[in-house]
């Protein structure tokens, strides 16, 4: 992979439109404005809550999600991650908002914490949708736990529906599978960020981006090596060795070392004072923003990796 | 923001008067006294009593739809042939009549000539599919990513093509396709009514799809509608809210039987038909993956649902707690050319306009009135 020497802050890599976009999905467009109808008025025309549901229409369940988040989330959290927050103020409290961060560990568990650290230290908390995978909505059990918890999958029209329609704050890992596939001697080396195509969804949204680092999660999860062979036997998208995993069968995945994790949020960027949606075509500015975010974000984690003293005490 | 009304349409023709829409959008039109003619050509004969709509047994032949549209003077036509479910018809007679009927009917409405200014389709979500990299809201603009599997769907895509290009041709025409979500109701019959009739629900092992209905009485409202005013383009018609299969098992006090294998779903989907668990093939996928539909386009033309999926999940809930006890008394009515035809033209029989009003339209207040 030619991209593993991209590490050089701020350089500026040339747009590759070869494979490995994060949204890798079929070509459906993002919902454009639709002709005739004020944005205001087709975001009015959405459907109203109904109070005695316990699912929204995302298939997100708050009951489930509750006791996800006093137990094992709360438990990782406070006692086995320890996690430490900066710049929590960074998140909006209001409008949509698209958080880009870093990827690490062959079950992720970043995405979990990001979105517990907002519900704990933010003033105004507001529920996280997690993009993730295709994958995960064919593969048994999975399909039915992820979107409960409030994973959506990352398709362009879902993100442009929560961040524009319904103005909620989502998470997107533009590594990808790039990310949580990368052994332990990568570890905090960006991949690319894809086609940029998270932050067009952003631009066409008219949302803000929100940069954010995770500095412990490739400690706690270190993997050590691919096998081919077994990931083609699950039918999973990847068969990592963990010092935990397949040694320990599936909960093995969730056999976490307790390294100190520290989240950062950086200053958002406001799309609509690049332009907004109209600047969305302009694949120029697109890949820059996508590189800028991408060079903010790895010069961050060095930062936050020079000035830990200890893996597990931070 | 609401679309404008046709006051033009006034003669209208609707084909498959014998489908359950057909006869439910007719007996729904039959309120309306500005509606002067309502002809429903068919090739079977109605199976619900309708007042002055004229029936005329036809097949697809079009050069006899054109003379019977010409001679009446039809300005609309409502299609709501479409067969959307493969256990209703043989894959030849279901592809006889969603693709070469369609095609047929619109042969009938073409023309320098023609009288027709309105032409409404009644389509299906089944045109989206249901796969894993889909969208969790389809929208209109949206093309299925995959090609077709079942040849219902290929049959549906195909049709809808039709259309696009009759529209195309005969810009003239305001032509409006309506993608229906699946339907629920306590009078339709549909694979889904079926499914949640038994005891035990059928799930898909390690799945719970994110299902969205419509209502039945919505979906005649939306022809309805579609009739009235000036609405071209595509609209979904789905109602608000995408329920898990779970939860739907829950409203309706059904158990749950998640015994379908994830992987080979469909090899066992046919043996399973024998047992008596009908599954269509367009059905087998949405077990999995589910699929929800954005409907607030339609919305935007004035549109307002009456059901949302929850409630009329519920309306079939009670319907089927009632039916074992109802079982047997409702008529069933036969259709008899005499009788019709005495009734609507013989001078002994007193008739009051308007004094007696039926089907959906005595429910509620008739839609822009």
């Amino acid at each position: 992979m030619a991209d593993e020497q991209r590490t050089s802050l701020g350089a500026q890599i040339p747009a590759s439109a070869d494979e490995g976009d994060e949204h890798s999905g079929p070509a459906g467009l993002p919902a454009r404005i639709r002709e005739g109808a004020a944005p205001e008025s087709m975001r009015a025309l959405l459907p109203a809550i109904e109070p005695e549901r316990r699912l929204n229409d995302w298939g997100r369940s708050e009951r489930i999600e509750g006791v996800f988040d006093r137990t094992l989330l709360d438990f990782f959290y406070r006692y086995w991650f320890r996690v430490e927050v900066e710049g929590i103020e960074n998140v909006p409290s209001d409008r949509g908002a698209l958080l880009v961060s870093n990827h690490a560990g062959a079950l992720p568990p970043d995405a979990p914490m990001i979105a517990k650290a907002i519900r704990e230290e933010h003033p105004y908390p507001r529920p996280l949708y997690l993009t993730v995978e295709h994958f995960f909505k064919g593969y048994p059990g999975f399909s039915m736990l992820i979107p409960k918890i409030g994973g959506v999958a990352a398709h362009p029209a879902n993100v442009h529906r929560l961040l524009y329609d319904e103005q909620q704050l989502v998470l997107v890992f533009p590594e990808g599978r790039k990310g949580t596939e990368k052994l332990y001697r990568d570890r905090y080396r960006l991949r690319r960020f894809g086609r940029g195509g998270f932050v067009e969804a952003a631009m066409r949204a008219e949302a803000q981006l929100v940069p954010t680092c995770v500095v412990g999660a490739e400690e706690a999860m270190p993997v050590f090596g691919q096998v081919d062979a077994l990931r083609r036997l699950t039918g999973l998208i990847y068969f990592p060795i963990t010092p935990t995993f397949p040694w320990l069968g599936p909960l093995g995945m969730l056999g976490y070392l307790p390294a100190k994790f520290k989240i950062r949020f950086l200053e958002p960027i406001d799309t609509v004072e690049l332009g907004g949606a109209e600047a969305a075509e302009d694949k120029a500015l697109v890949q820059t923003l996508a590189q800028e975010i991408r060079a903010r974000i790895q010069e961050s984690l060095h930062e936050m990796v020079a000035s830990r003293k200890s893996v597990w005490f931070g | 923001m609401s679309a404008p009304r046709d006051e033009r349409s006034r003669r209208v023709l609707v084909t498959g008067l014998s489908t359950y829409w057909g006869s439910r959008l007719a007996q729904a039109l039959e309120s309306f006294e500005h509606i002067e003619a309502i002809i429903g050509v068919d090739n079977r004969s109605p199976t619900r009593e309708l007042e002055r709509t004229e029936f005329v047994r036809v097949s697809n032949q079009h050069s006899l739809l054109q003379r019977i549209v010409r001679a009446a003077e039809i300005d609309t036509v409502v299609d709501t042939r479409l067969v959307v479910n493969s256990l209703m018809a043989s894959p030849r007679a279901a592809h006889e009549n969603n693709v070469i009927g369609t095609m047929n009917i619109l042969a009938a409405c073409t023309g320098a000539d023609s009288p027709v200014r309105k032409f409404v389709f009644k389509s299906s979500a089944h045109y989206y599919g249901s796969e894993q990299d889909d969208p969790a809201f389809f929208t209109e603009e949206m093309r299925r990513p995959h090609s077709p599997h079942s040849a219902l769907e290929r049959d549906i895509v195909e049709a809808e093509q039709a259309v696009s290009e009759f529209a195309e041709r005969n810009p003239d025409v305001t032509v409006t396709v309506l993608r229906c979500a699946n339907v629920l109701g306590p009078d339709v019959d549909t694979a889904f009514t079926r499914m949640f009739g038994a005891p035990l629900v059928l799930m898909v092992l390690g799945f719970d799809p994110r299902l969205q209905f419509v209502h039945e009485d919505d979906v005649v409202h939306a022809l309805e509608h579609s009739a009235f005013h000036l609405t071209p383009g595509v609209f979904n018609v789905a109602a608000d809210g995408v329920l898990a299969l779970s939860e739907i098992i829950g409203l309706l006090g059904k158990r749950p039987l998640p015994v379908l294998p994830p992987w080979g779903t469909s090899l066992v989907a046919g043996p399973l038909r024998q047992l008596g668990f009908r599954i269509p093939d367009e059905v087998v996928n949405q077990l999995r993956f589910g699929r929800g539909i954005d409907n607030r386009l339609l919305k935007a033309t004035g549109f307002r649902y009456g059901y949302t999926t929850r409630e009329a999940v519920l309306n079939l809930g009670e319907h089927l707690r009632l039916a074992p006890v109802i079982r047997g008394v409702e008529q069933t009515y036969t259709y008899e050319r005499e009788v019709e035809e005495f009734l609507r033209w013989s001078p002994y029989v007193r008739r009051e306009r308007g004094a007696e009003r039926s089907g959906v339209a005595a429910d509620r207040e008739p839609l822009g009135i």
